[in-house]
C-alpha cells in the first residue's frame, strides 16, 4: 500500500496501483493515473472506455472484462488494445479508479 | 517487477473441445494482463484454426475419465455431439465464447497465431485452409526463435 497525490488529494493505492477506495476517485485524477500507465494524453476514445468502466462498476459492483468491453462499450477489442496496450480492462479500471476486474475470459 | 511474466508462447496440440479451450484462455488472459502472447497450433490442435473444422470441435466422450461416463456409453453414435451440445449450452450461459469467436477475438488482442509446418504438411493442409488471422506457418525452430525470452506453455 502506498499513498500518492492525485489532483491535489492524498490517495491510497494498493500494490498494483489501484485506488483502494473507489469513492474517493474524481475525473480530475484520471489524467495523472493514465500518465502513470504511459497514456498521455487521455483522448475522447480513452474517456469513452473509462466512463463506461465506471458506470458498469457503479451498476454492478465490478468492472467488465475485455470481451464484455469489446461487445458493449462501443470500442472494438482491436481498438481497446491500441488505446490500452498494457491490458484494456485492467488499465482502464485503474484510470477509472475501480478495482481490477476479475474474470478469466 | 522482476518476477513479472513479460511474454508467453502457448502451444495447442489437441483437437478436442477440452484440449483447445485451456490454451485459448491462457493466451487471452495473458493479453488481458498486457503480456505479449503467441499461439502455436500443432497436430490436431490445427482444427482450432481450420476454416471448416473450428465450428465443429467436440468434447471427447471416450478415453476421457473426466466425463464420468462408461466407455461403451461414450462410444455410442452421436454421444460426443450430445455432450458437446450440453457443454456448449452451459458455457454460453456463463458467457464463454464459442471457439470461432474466441479465436478471432484473441487475434484482435494482438496475439500472434501460428500453425506448425510439420503438422500442416502431414495433414496436407495449406494456408488457405486456415482462418485469415493465422499469420504464418512456421517450423519448430522458428517457433523457438519467436518464443525466446518468454515462457512456453504446452497444452
Amino acid at each position: 500500500m502506498t499513498t500518492t497525490t492525485l489532483a491535489g488529494m492524498e490517495i491510497e493505492l494498493d500494490d498494483e496501483g489501484f485506488i483502494v477506495d473507489p469513492e474517493r476517485w474524481t475525473e480530475a485524477m484520471a489524467a495523472d493515473l493514465a500518465r502513470h500507465e504511459g497514456i498521455d494524453p487521455l483522448t475522447d476514445r480513452h474517456w469513452q472506455v473509462v466512463r463506461f468502466m465506471r458506470c458498469e462498476y457503479e451498476a454492478k459492483g465490478s468492472g467488465p472484462t475485455v470481451r464484455v468491453l469489446g461487445k458493449t462499450s462501443g470500442v472494438s477489442v482491436k481498438e481497446l488494445y491500441q488505446l490500452f496496450p498494457r491490458g484494456p480492462a485492467k488499465i482502464a479500471a485503474k484510470i477509472a479508479g475501480i478495482p481490477k476486474p476479475r474474470g478469466c475470459i | 517487477m522482476g518476477d513479472r511474466i513479460e511474454k508467453v508462447s502457448v502451444i495447442i496440440s489437441k483437437g478436442s473441445l477440452e484440449g483447445i479451450y485451456p490454451g485459448l484462455i491462457m493466451a487471452n488472459g495473458a493479453r488481458a494482463e498486457g503480456i505479449e502472447a503467441n499461439l502455436f497450433f500443432t497436430f490436431f490442435g490445427l482444427d482450432a484454426i481450420h476454416k471448416e473444422r473450428f465450428e465443429h470441435i467436440k468434447v471427447a466422450t471416450v478415453g476421457n475419465p473426466g466425463m464420468h461416463m462408461a466407455t461403451m456409453i461414450g462410444g455410442l453414435p452421436g454421444m460426443s455431439a450430445i455432450a458437446t451440445r450440453m457443454l456448449s449450452k452451459k458455457m454460453e450461459a456463463f458467457d464463454i465464447p464459442s471457439i470461432p469467436e474466441f479465436v478471432e477475438m484473441i487475434a484482435d488482442t494482438g496475439c500472434g497465431m501460428f500453425a506448425c509446418k510439420a503438422s500442416v504438411d502431414l495433414f496436407g493442409f495449406t494456408k488457405v485452409d486456415f482462418i485469415d488471422q493465422v499469420s504464418d506457418i512456421i517450423t519448430v525452430g522458428e517457433f523457438y526463435e519467436r518464443a525466446a525470452g518468454g515462457e512456453i506453455i504446452f497444452t
